[in-house]
């Protein structure tokens, strides 16, 4: 589904991304650990199009397609999904509003029928009890107000409505408590199936506890320096970084 | 400073060959107050931008057009939008309109009530240029009674710019008086054709008495050859609120100013605001809020949106007079930036002679924000409308204010047709 070949990528001339290759296959949960400065946000931006990263070498496809050729909304609408490590506040922008102009711009891009708004709160509500989210979270503006761990839960909120083929999750358990970080590790449990692909992007191992990846991918200094099952980010935990990458 | 010498003897001009013949011009002290006018604009010129209140609005264009008065009326009528209210009073090219209209009780044509407005007309009036040019050579407007104690629901007030071939002034002078109690909706739109080259400059002298509401919503939306130089002049007595919010997104150079002077305790007002500036364009609101008597609040926010190359000014001046005690006043103006070429010029000034007064003003100037354009891109959203999206929210803040339904739905068509004229 995902294919990274090669891939380096710098931001105001410092070159963060040495060279990534990295493959998740359809159906599959693959976990990208790292400390901090190792390129793990930088490669979720790169991956879902933010500007000011500059590609300078290696490719990246998605189910065939060149996906940084593409707008980011482009990557959207083809099922690509970031979860943003820290999600931004609109003020005066409604979350109603804003979820129910995503989902049907993801709808008319798919060549599907857009949600009308009674269509849409059917639809919301169904997976906003399942968050365990409260409901006037709907009625206020997005982010604006909300805790950490609402954030998180309204990002999930927002994979759960979007139903992307790839989700990219970037340090969604920072800020997140035991009981959110259940909530949260559900969401994303519940949409795997054979065709649904997450990168889960954390710096600890304690989500890998409740989503069990396929795959485990050490980054450090821009590139992958180890690849194993969910065994390595035990080991990680226990041995830290420097050890297990030696 | 010849531009300006020419541009007022143009005006002068025209006086001086009409006066016989505008409205009242055989009645004696109509024929007085537009001789004082006279002389007034003779005395201060079309104002150029060495006088400090015109700084940042240049009028020289205005002075090189030449402009004439509209002919009789056009045997065709223009195609205006659906009345939205159950009354309305139509104005085309500054004349009122009987065939387009239909007026409430108390609604009077300027022009067939003048005799009737001694001591009435010019009242309120300062010694401002515009409105000096106004009082010289108005032909019309709208005079509206709104009994005390009378819900006079919603009256919607269109002045519309033909075409004519030539530029063209009109100089309405609307007279809106509110009883005790009383209470208005005035639902106020200026529309132009597209080709038209005219003046519209509007005079309002607004009474609101003790106890009484007006929410004035204005929709500016002349055409992209039209010039309007509007002045509201308002007094409220105490208790009463005059509520203005003003939509300014048309027309080549623009300016609104809104003078309210709040005369009784508890007196309140709100004035809010919304500029859309687009290529080309020059939009200038300038308000005056004189707080004369104790214990009134005033709020005022005014947003700003400019695009292309194009020029935004605010100037808000809050006076508290030493009489006006217990006085809280709130300016807030913001300007969002969509283009490198577009400027804005912001002036807030507080002058306090009060000693208990809350006082606050703020000014903030920004572009669109990256992060907040990404994240709602990154959810499929395309740019173009993600871009409305967060125009909209800058908006917000300042249209929630405006919660009569019609007049909601009045501003949300101008912006989105804006929008979806000039977005880039």
């Amino acid at each position: 589904m995902l294919k990274i070949e090669n891939l380096t990528a710098e931001i105001d001339g410092k070159q963060i991304l040495k060279g990534i290759t990295l493959e998740v296959p359809a159906g599959e949960v693959h976990a990208i650990m790292g400390p901090n400065g190792s390129g793990k946000s930088t490669l979720s931006y790169v991956l879902s199009g933010r500007e000011g990263y500059e590609i300078t070498g290696g490719s990246v496809t998605f189910n065939g397609i060149d996906l940084l050729a593409m707008e980011p909304e482009e990557r959207a609408a083809a099922g690509v999904f970031l979860a943003f490590q820290y999600p931004v506040e609109l003020p005066g922008v409604g979350n109603a509003n804003f979820l129910r102009t995503a989902l049907n711009a993801i709808r008319r891009a798919r060549g599907e029928a857009e949600v009308d708004a009674m269509q849409f709160l059917k639809l919301s509500r169904a997976k906003i009890k399942a968050l365990q989210m409260s409901e006037d979270m709907l009625k206020r503006n997005v982010n604006v107000g909300f805790s950490g761990g609402e954030k998180k839960r309204n990002e999930v909120l927002q994979m759960a409505l979007l139903e992307p083929k790839l989700a990219i999750l970037d340090e969604t358990d920072s800020g997140l408590d035991i009981d959110a970080l259940k909530i949260v590790a559900d969401g994303v449990n519940a949409m795997r199936g054979p065709a649904f692909s997450a990168l889960v992007i954390t710096h600890y191992q304690r989500l890998l506890d409740h989503i069990t990846p396929d795959r485990v991918h050490v980054l450090m200094g821009g590139r992958i320096v180890k690849t194993g099952g969910p065994e390595l980010a035990l080991e990680l935990e226990a041995e830290g970084y420097a050890k297990v990458a030696a | 400073m010849n531009t300006m010498v020419t541009g007022a003897a143009a005006f002068l001009g025209r006086f001086e060959g009409l006066r016989e013949r505008l409205p009242g011009g055989r009645t004696p002290w109509v024929a007085q107050l537009r001789a004082d006018a006279a002389e007034s604009f003779r005395a201060q010129g079309l104002p150029g931008r060495r006088i400090e209140a015109w700084h940042y609005t240049d009028l020289g264009v205005l002075a090189q057009l030449g402009f004439t008065e509209a002919l009789t009326l056009a045997d065709e009528a223009p195609a205006l939008p659906p009345a939205r209210a159950a009354h309305r009073a139509v104005f085309v090219d500054g004349r009122f309109a009987p065939a387009l209209s239909q007026l409430p009780a108390g609604a009077t044509p300027l022009s067939q009530a003048l005799d009737d407005m001694e001591g009435r007309l010019g009242a309120l009036a300062q010694n401002l240029p515009i409105v000096a040019l106004n009082t010289m050579l108005f032909e019309d407007g709208l005079v509206l009674d709104v009994p005390a104690g009378v819900d006079a629901g919603e009256v919607e007030l269109l002045s519309f710019a033909t075409h004519a071939g030539r530029a063209i002034a009109f100089h309405p002078r609307h007279l809106i008086r509110l009883g005790a109690g009383a209470r208005l909706t005035l639902i106020d739109t200026s529309l132009g054709e597209a080709e038209a080259t005219y003046l519209h400059n509007p005079v309002y002298e607004i009474a609101v008495a003790e106890g009484a509401t007006l929410s004035h919503i204005r929709i500016q939306r002349e055409g992209r050859s039209g010039f309007q130089l509007s002045t509201v002049l308002a007094a409220v007595q105490a208790g009463g609120t005059y509520d203005n919010f003003t939509l300014n997104a048309g027309g080549r150079l623009v300016r609104n100013e809104i003078h309210v002077a709040l005369q009784g305790p508890k007196a309140a007002c709100h004035m809010n605001g919304a500029q859309l500036v687009a290529e080309g364009q020059h939009a200038d609101t300038t308000t005056f809020l004189d707080h004369a008597a104790p214990d009134c609040p005033s709020r005022q926010t005014y947003k700003t949106v400019l695009a292309g190359r194009s020029r935004g000014v605010f100037q808000g001046k809050i006076l508290v007079r030493q009489a006006a005690q217990r006085t809280d006043g709130y300016q807030m103006n913001q300007a969002l930036l969509l283009s490198d070429d577009a400027e804005i010029n912001a002036k807030p000034q507080l002058e306090i002679y009060a000693d208990d007064v809350k006082c606050s003003h703020g000014a903030t100037v920004g572009a669109l924000d990256e992060a907040q354009l990404f994240y709602l891109r990154a959810r499929g959203i395309p740019a173009a409308t993600a871009r409305a999206m967060l125009v909209e929210a800058f908006l917000t803040e300042a249209i929630e204010g405006v919660t009569n339904p019609l007049a909601q739905e009045a501003l949300s068509e101008a912006i989105s047709g804006w929008w979806q004229k000039e977005a880039v």
